[in-house]
């Protein structure tokens, strides 16, 4: 039996561009260079990995998002995921975290999955919740922030490192990952890669293919609402000095006059 | 006047800052019930209530160790069902995000992370975020449902508001779901004797300017000196200068101290995103250009193999 193997992948601004929210105080998508969101690179090398070491594995990479999303679909099959799906909707607008988690929920219950392999949070949102969400929603054994990650005999085990503790965790499959940046380089795609992912077939599906209602998602659904965004003023030139022998004494100084010794 | 829950960060009892904060956030908003879970919750109790928690709920089982995350999130619904709460705050460690974020979809509430502020709105609590590498501050709320909001640690300064601190028996019942992720072993870490990173009032950190794991002791001695924790950048980390759980930036810890003390460090978004919010940024690079500059209040450049051993004499011919 071929293990089928979800990933979730998210397309973000760019953290390097001048990221900013639209008018209605969403992140601005359109405004800006996007990609791949890096964390869910790992998710992506992970997955192949896991991949590799099965009998038979098929991946698929899913991602929720306007019309570019598909950038990020298309750079995850290039590194050698075989396809994917991409939900893509008006009414998704503005979805917060409990509005995905449910699109995402619906989505991967209609590709099919034995193993669910997220990243450990989005560069965007960065809220890193999605992971645990998805587990809930499907009632599945969550097994998240792992820094290693190996499947075998229908099972996932794990290495998640904790503030207080390093733990090694199992579980039965079906169940969903997450991986940190601390679990191995993702691989770069191949001209081969490249070109082959031309070819691999990417699935659109709207809120009515998956039987979710427009209210349920988008900014009108959102569980949350932003009321205030505002730039942070840009903090004040402080003091740059040049050591010439005295920087240290300088600091002191400083240090001292804001009363930290 | 509702009741808020706060859930209880701690070890084997002895109570982490943290969640001192989140008691006097939760005062703002309503009268503060604290889920303890887990042993001590005597210990706790005390200083719980010492900081304006009218009762503790607890609960002990050993599935709380046994599997990850869901037990925890049952005794929490428990918790829940019994207070009807106006709102539940969960410190934001990476444990406690993932309790907040299934809590969230049980009970059909709204979920926000990293608070870096909370006050009470005409709509419910308002919560202040740092968006965007902390380039965006936004002010949310949660528009349906009980609020699930996880807090940042130093969001507030904790402050002493006697309560009763009742301990009340919790009743949990750990549904089979909840067992499906073992932990087949824990690896407790060392503790360094330092403070806390992401709780610690002054944080010196080094980057890949430090040069080597053997250097290190050179930015631990400038924390000695002013009793700071250590950090380290992701570059310094993934060379295997010093371990993962002091990274600061993006995956890494996010730190919010008074102090910040860069060294090495040339100031990527990524390490930004974990501390530009500390009140007072100072940096040491022998680069003039290094963008750290554009956050310091104070920098330095120059050498940090020249500035910082000096500066850690002075501090201490300083403090006697
Ligand atoms: C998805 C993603 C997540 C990331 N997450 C994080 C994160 O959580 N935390 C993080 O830190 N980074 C993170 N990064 C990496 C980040 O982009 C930078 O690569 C990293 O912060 C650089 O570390 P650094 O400043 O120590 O090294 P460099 O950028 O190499 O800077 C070293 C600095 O040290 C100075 N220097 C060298 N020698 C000396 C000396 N003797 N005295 C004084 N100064 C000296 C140099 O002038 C230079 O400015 C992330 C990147 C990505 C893509
Ligand atoms: N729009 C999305 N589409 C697909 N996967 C997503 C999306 N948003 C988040 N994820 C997944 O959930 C993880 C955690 O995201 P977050 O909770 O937003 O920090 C990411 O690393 C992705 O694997």
């Amino acid at each position: 039996m071929s293990l089928r193997i979800v990933v979730c992948v998210k397309y973000v601004p760019d953290a390097t561009g001048d990221r900013h929210f639209a008018e209605d105080l969403t992140v601005d998508r359109d405004d800006v260079d996007g990609l791949l969101s890096e964390l869910d690179e790992y998710a992506v090398e992970q997955a192949l990995q896991i991949a590799d070491e099965a009998d038979e594995a098929e991946i698929t990479v899913l991602t929720i998002g306007p019309e570019d999303a598909k950038d990020a679909l298309r750079k995850a099959l290039s590194m050698g995921a075989d396809k994917a799906v991409h939900v893509e909707d008006d009414d998704l607008h503005g979805t917060d975290a409990v509005g995905t988690s449910l699109v995402l929920a619906k989505a991967v219950e209609h590709i099919g999955y034995d193993l669910i392999v997220c990243g450990m949070a989005s560069t965007d949102g960065g809220m890193g919740v999605l992971p645990a969400m998805l587990a809930e929603r499907l009632g599945l054994p969550q097994v998240t922030l792992l820094s290693e990650v190996s499947v075998e005999d229908g099972k996932v085990t794990g290495r998640r490192d904790g503030d207080a503790a390093s733990e090694q965790l199992e579980a039965a499959l079906p169940a969903v990952v997450s991986v940190t940046d601390q679990s191995g380089e993702a691989r770069y795609p191949s001209f081969k890669g490249i070109m082959a992912a031309k070819k691999k077939p990417v699935e659109s599906l709207d809120l009515s293919d998956l039987g979710i209602e427009a209210d349920e998602v988008g900014l009108e659904g959102a569980w949350t609402a932003v009321d205030e965004a505002t730039e942070r003023p840009a903090r004040t030139a402080g003091t740059v000095v040049t050591d010439e022998g005295e920087g240290a004494k300088q600091l002191a100084e400083f240090l001292a006059g804001q009363k930290f010794i | 006047m509702a009741e808020v829950l706060v859930y209880v960060d701690h070890v084997d009892g002895a109570v982490r800052k943290p969640t001192l904060e989140l008691l006097t956030l939760a005062r703002r908003i309503g009268e503060p019930v604290a889920v303890h879970l887990g042993p001590g919750a005597e210990q706790a109790a005390a200083v719980l209530g010492e900081h304006g928690a009218v009762k503790v709920l607890t609960a002990d089982a050993p599935e709380f160790a046994e599997y990850l995350v869901a037990p925890k999130v049952d005794a929490l619904q428990a918790a829940y069902e019994a207070v009807s709460p106006a709102a539940v705050l969960v410190p934001s460690s990476a444990e406690g995000k993932e309790i907040a974020a299934r809590l969230a979809i049980r009970i059909g509430g709204g979920i926000i992370t990293d608070a870096v502020d909370l006050e009470a709105g005409a709509e419910g609590p308002v919560a202040t975020q740092s968006v965007f590498a902390a380039s965006f501050t936004t002010k949310s709320r949660v528009s349906k449902g009980t609020p699930v909001i996880t807090v940042k640690p130093n969001s507030a300064a904790p402050e002493a508001a006697p309560a009763a601190g009742t301990v009340e028996q919790l009743a949990v019942t750990i549904g089979e779901k909840s067992k499906g992720t073992k932990v087949v072993s824990r690896t407790p870490r060392e503790s360094t004797g330092r403070p806390e990173l992401t709780e610690a009032a002054i944080v010196v950190s080094g980057g890949r300017g430090v040069g080597g794991a053997e250097n290190f002791p050179v930015i631990e001695a400038l924390a000695d000196s002013l009793g700071a924790a250590v950090g380290a950048s992701r570059a310094a980390v993934d060379a295997g200068w010093y371990p993962h759980t002091h990274q600061v930036g993006q995956t890494g810890k996010s730190v919010s101290p008074q102090l910040y003390i860069a060294a090495g460090i040339s100031g990527a978004i990524q390490h930004r995103a974990g501390m530009q919010t500390s009140k007072t940024i100072v940096a040491i690079n022998k680069d003039a250009e290094a963008p750290i500059f554009e956050l310091v209040d104070y920098g330095v450049v120059g050498d940090l193999f020249d500035v910082v051993p000096q500066l850690t004499e002075e501090i201490k011919t300083r403090k006697g």
